[in-house]
């Protein structure tokens, strides 16, 4: 911009001061906690990019506001064998700079999204055949079935092929990279908003599109969305009124926002879990003062730890009564028979016995590997696990560390490094056999892409072989019952300790009417502002 | 400012007076004169004291001892002061999220911050006083070095040297860092970042002594370098290096504070006065002011009364200001 | 004289290389950074071979000539976070750091000097003792609780100034200022006086001590003798011999305000170098850190290197004791 137009600039601004009118009336300003590093929808499989770059592009699928899956992109798709998935694409949609969107785009995508340098790898398989059958035809050719392929890919945003080589972009931004990727600061979707400027860590403005394929049930004109790290001074935009929408709001801040004249908190249960995890891998724990053995292979130092634990009290004075105490390692929302379940008891006197019994009569020591910025009071509610396992005779180091170096350690490329740890899963297909596979599957096999996240390496033959019925099983009811059998399996085995959901907070200006949908993606294009 | 070059009387009064006992001296002094006329410098003494023994007592008077998680309530979190109607005994200040006694956590981290602060600054003390004889006394190339790699140092604002040793430290120790070797690594970062100063000043003043005919005679009659270094020509540099030694006492402990804003500092199982503030900090909003408030009030007021006491001294140490 | 500006530029030269080998040797024990590129389920051999191409495999001497010679030219790499390249990123966020600096310093120079002079000519009057009172705690509580305080203060109760950001930025070439804006000026209030508060106490102490180390010279005695105004002698004499030295601290305090910058920006948000620093510390994004610190004190080098000539031309009489000190 030249001086002439900052001074342009500088009149506008003075003359609109001086008229004294709303900034502009749909204008809506969001704010995150987290940053959107780059606009390459494959770079970085996580909910708060995947929520932001929702709102650019669309996916052959989408979830609506209970997170059903319904047609977007795919008008209709069907299974005409077990093995060969059909979509039939929709007619007349065009990318943002004008490109028709054609089966070659999907193709496009479903080897993009499987390149070097992507993160959303696990979405197709890669012995997947993607076949282009007619212009707006495409087939998934699979090598067993399953009958969940599509579950994830409301996140499997498609990329326009002809935009991508022209801008030299076919692959994510490869690794070694000395040159910028031109798709990590431009987009080109076929979704509600085009993103106008883009400065990481900074600034992303957003204009609404006026050729989307759908009828528009929003009224926003443009979002302009800030990272803002810091709790109190993202509290602070809300209620001075410089932003509409803030994601998350701490929790102890939320009677605040509720008591102001010009916002509110939406809160909802969110679909994640938070629980606790023990090593019953190891022959011997990284980190703990017991030689020669794991305690944790023992079920009744398990059982102890987890009756010594007070849920009902973390969600009265760490979450502030905003967290739904869980039995099960799912949400209830994602599971109909949850509710077929009790918890085990808090009981610290039994868990003391039981302590007693396995050989422990004065507890032992272990490290605690903490996240302090990844969940709801995350490092909260490890001081309070410390606290409450001290009661109980067990001596716990607390390592509470930034998510970088926290995931770095405990996950698989930092070898599975921890002995005691809380982590937070939420089932990326919203089903539970996402759970029996991912954090309950033996990681026994290396060839077998099981268990990646049982970061405890918890291994029981029977949960792994109902697992693998209940990938294939079309009976709803039937596949339920089986679901049920696992998960009570791995509770009496008092494998994980299942802390709560966390509470979803949005701080919302009254202006604005949200949608909150419970995997914590904000969908601008349901947002309506007065 | 630290004109050592004058020659005071105080001095040369002190060194006739050499014999008699120190507590004589000491109540003889011009510094203790200009003490005993300063009621703001009294004040801010008695309170720097006071500071140091509730340090020192803190298990005696606290009501629980915060950093054993055993001794945590959860049932007692967010507990308001006890004048306030929702007051309970005995948490005289209220208590936080945890359920930690806000007046116990206050004391025990002010034991943290004043031993980060104290070790700090012994440490920056010992390396730069001992640099800084080297340097002065030895002088030719040993100084050269000395001097550059201080001048290199001073380019650097302490609050980024203590923040890269503590990210070297913390990669090396990897995982293992527990509190205590976190204690180490601030102190260790905090020192390093601070000698300087102690070492610029004290090589300034042993040049000047150098010349002087004791240190001559000290030579001639065949004294160590080392003895004669510290018996005779320390003693004359460590009027300027005390004042130092406050002002750096304070500027350590607001150091720990900041570190552990920017996720550097103790942890929230151990924590000093800072990480108290860093944590209460969130609570501000929600209208717990007492989780913040009381830690913030220990530290300014220690920070406070230290700065007093090393302005006073260097006024009284500073013989053209009398 | 031009030996020892040679002297000095060679010194400065030193310190870059020695920052170099610390910022370098970030690289080496901050972790294995394939773990921070690479998504979490990739193969053993696919890391080998990321490693490869990174020239990770290389003898650390070579990885660190390779890693200098892309520095001087102003490569720092790609960003882990962003995957941008980390020059471009830290040039688009040192305006506004800069900018702050620089305002923070304005300010603090402004009233320390103010307040210093009345202080040290109004010794025992309450206001003088008040602003050593104000200006001691001003020192006294950790920067980033004051921000916060502010903010409570002058954003969420009083709704005056804005609680984050820069505000409407301008373009003029390649650098942002935020000083032709009136919402630009009323973002920058609360931050430069947050960060600018420590150097003014400083700025306030200093003057007021030199005045009155000034004020009892001889050549006061005489002006005060020869009948020049109260007035005059203040402000012609005392306080013009007092700037020099204030001067210099103020510049030579500049690199430290850039440094504790990185408080103030995260308490604001304000988008400068410091707030990608702490991001990037919290996601180990090291090209970032390592770049973000050779910048830094590319700063302060170049500021010394400048203040010290400066000061020889100045002051002659230093230029004869530097040269015995070496």
């Amino acid at each position: 911009m030249s001086v002439r137009h900052a001074l342009r600039a500088a009149t506008i601004l003075a003359t609109l001061a001086l008229a004294s009118m709303p900034a502009s009336a749909q204008t809506i300003r969001y704010a995150n906690q987290g940053v959107l590093n780059s606009l390459d929808p494959y770079t970085l499989n996580e909910s708060t990019t995947h929520g932001h770059l929702s709102n650019v592009y669309d996916a052959l699928i989408a979830r609506d506001k209970d997170l059903k899956i319904i047609p977007a992109l795919a008008e209709s798709w069907e299974t005409p064998e077990p093995t060969r998935w059909r979509f039939h694409l929709r007619k007349g949609v065009k990318f943002h700079n004008g490109d028709p969107f054609t089966a070659d785009d999907v193709v496009f995508s479903a080897t993009r999204v499987r390149a070097k340098g992507s993160n959303l790898q696990a979405y197709i398989a890669a012995d997947t055949k993607v076949v282009k059958v007619d212009d707006y035809t495409v087939d998934f050719i699979l090598s067993s079935p399953n009958p969940i392929l599509h579950a994830l890919w409301h996140n499997w945003f498609i990329m326009d092929k002809k935009w991508a080589e022209a801008n030299n972009v076919v692959e994510p931004t490869p690794v070694a990279a000395t040159t910028p990727s031109y798709a990590s600061l431009n987009t080109n979707g076929t979704g509600a908003f085009t993103v106008e400027s883009h400065q990481p860590g900074v600034k992303t403005v957003f204009k609404v599109n006026p050729n989307w394929w759908q009828k528009p049930q929003h009224n926003i004109k443009e979002i302009i969305f800030t990272p803002i790290a810091s709790d109190a001074t993202r509290v602070a935009a809300l209620l001075s009124g410089e932003v509409d929408v803030i994601e998350p709001v701490p929790t102890q801040d939320i009677a605040r926002v509720d008591s102001s004249p010009n916002a509110q908190v939406l809160k909802a249960p969110e679909i994640r879990t938070i629980f606790l995890g023990m090593d019953q891998a190891r022959d011997e724990l990284l980190y703990s003062n017991v030689k020669g053995k794991n305690p944790f292979k023992d079920v009744r130092v398990r059982e102890a730890f987890f009756r010594a634990i007070d849920v009902e009290l973390i969600k009265t004075r760490v979450m502030r009564g905003l967290s739904t105490p869980s039995t099960l390692m799912i949400s209830p929302l994602l599971y109909k028979l949850s509710g077929d379940f009790t918890r085990p008891k808090y009981d610290p006197d039994a868990a003391k016995k039981l302590l007693t019994e396995a050989g422990y009569p004065d507890g032992f020591e272990v490290t605690m590997d903490c996240p302090n910025d990844r969940y709801v009071n995350d490092a909260a509610i490890c001081q309070a696990v410390v606290g409450m396992l001290a009661r109980i005779g067990v001596k716990v180091n607390l390592l509470a560390q930034p998510k970088a170096q926290y995931f770095a350690k405990v996950l698989k490329p930092g070898g599975y490094q921890t002995s005691f740890y809380l982590l937070g899963w939420t089932p990326g297909t919203s089903d539970a056999h996402n759970v029996l596979d991912q954090i309950m599957g033996c990681r026994d096999d290396p060839k077998v892409p099981r268990g990646e996240a049982n970061l405890s390496g918890y291994c029981n033959k029977k949960v792994d072989e109902l697992a693998a019925k209940i990938l294939v099983e079309p009976d709803t009811t039937k596949r339920d019952l089986m679901i049920k059998e696992a998960f009570d399996i791995a509770l009496k085995d008092f494998g994980y300790i299942p802390l709560h959901q966390q509470n979803l907070a949005w701080g919302v200006s009254k202006k604005v009417k949200l949608v909150q949908r419970a995997d914590n993606e904000i969908m601008f294009y349901w947002a309506t502002m007065d | 400012m630290t004109d050592a070059a004058v020659p005071r009387p105080a001095e040369a009064s002190t060194k006739a007076s050499r014999g008699t006992g120190w507590l004589r001296r000491a109540l003889d002094s011009d510094i203790f004169y200009s003490f005993s006329r300063s009621r703001m410098t009294m004040i801010a003494a008695v309170i720097t004291a006071l500071f140091f023994l509730l340090a020192i007592f803190a298990s005696v008077l606290a009501v629980q001892n915060p950093f054993d998680p055993a001794q945590l309530q959860l049932m007692n979190s967010r507990i308001s002061p006890l004048w306030t109607a929702d007051g309970q005994s005995p948490f005289l200040l209220g208590t936080d999220e945890q359920g930690r006694d806000v007046l116990s956590a206050i004391l025990y981290g002010l034991r943290i911050s004043l031993t980060v602060g104290v070790l700090g600054m012994l440490f920056a003390g010992t390396l730069g006083i001992t640099l800084g004889l080297i340097a002065g006394y030895v002088g030719g190339a040993v100084d050269s070095v000395i001097m550059r790699i201080a001048d290199v140092q001073l380019t650097f604002p302490a609050i980024l040297i203590a923040l890269m040793v503590n990210g070297i430290a913390k990669s090396i120790l990897g995982n293992k860092l527990d509190p205590m070797s976190m204690l180490t690594v601030l102190v260790l970062a905090i020192g390093l970042s601070s000698w300087v100063q102690y070492a610029r000043t004290v090589r300034g003043s042993v040049m000047v002594e150098k010349s002087k005919d004791y240190v001559a005679a000290a030579q001639l009659i065949g004294l160590p370098a080392p003895k004669i270094m510290l018996r005779h020509v320390l003693p004359n540099a460590m009027g300027p290096v005390l004042v130092i030694a406050t002002i750096n006492l304070a500027l350590a402990i607001l150091t720990e504070a900041t570190l552990s804003f920017l996720g550097a500092g103790m942890p929230e199982t151990m924590p000093s006065l800072g990480t108290l503030i860093r944590i209460g900090n969130n609570y501000l909003f929600a209208g717990e002011w007492w989780i913040v408030a009381f830690p913030g009030i220990a530290l300014a007021g220690l920070i406070l009364s230290i700065n007093l006491l090393g302005d006073w001294l260097r006024d009284a140490l500073n013989p053209k200001l009398r | 004289m031009l030996a020892f500006t040679l002297r000095r530029a060679l010194q400065a030269i030193g310190v870059m290389i020695a920052v170099g080998i610390i910022a370098f040797s970030m690289f080496r024990f901050a972790g294995d950074p394939v773990n921070q590129i690479v998504g979490i389920d990739t193969p053993a051999a696919e890391r080998e071979q990321v490693r490869k191409s990174l020239g990770l495999d290389d003898p650390v001497p070579v990885q660190f000539v390779r890693y200098f010679a892309n520095a001087v030219q102003f490569k720092f790499g790609i960003s882990y976070q962003f995957r941008q390249p980390v020059a471009s990123l830290l040039m688009e966020r040192m305006p506004a750091t800069l900018e702050l600096a620089t305002v923070a310093t304005i300010l603090a120079m402004v009233f320390g000097i103010l307040m210093g002079v009345y202080t040290a000519l109004r010794r025992e009057t309450l206001l003088a003792k008040t602003f050593q009172a104000v200006s001691l705690i001003g020192i006294s509580l950790p920067t980033f609780l004051i921000g916060i305080l502010l903010i409570y203060l002058f954003a969420v109760t009083l709704g005056w100034l804005p609680s984050f950001g820069r505000g409407e930025v301008v373009k003029i070439g390649w650098w942002s200022t935020g000083l032709l804006t009136v919402s630009g000026l009323k973002a920058i209030i609360m931050p430069a006086i947050t960060l600018g508060l420590f150097q003014m106490t400083l700025i306030m102490r200093l003057v007021r001590a030199e005045m009155l180390e000034v004020l009892r010279t001889d050549y006061i005695r005489f002006a005060r003798a020869r009948g020049l105004t109260t007035r005059a002698i203040h402000f012609g004499h005392a306080l013009k011999n007092t700037l020099v030295p204030v001067i210099t601290v103020a510049g030579l305090q500049f690199g430290s305000v850039i440094a504790f910058a990185i408080i103030t920006e995260t308490v604001f948000q304000w988008p400068g170098m410091g707030l990608m620093f702490v991001q990037a510390v919290q996601s180990v994004d090291i090209p970032i850190m390592a770049a973000y610190l050779l910048m830094v004190s590319l700063i302060f080098v170049t500021i010394n290197l400048v203040v010290d000539i400066l000061y020889t031309i100045v002051d002659p009489r230093l230029r004869s004791t530097v040269s015995r000190a070496h």
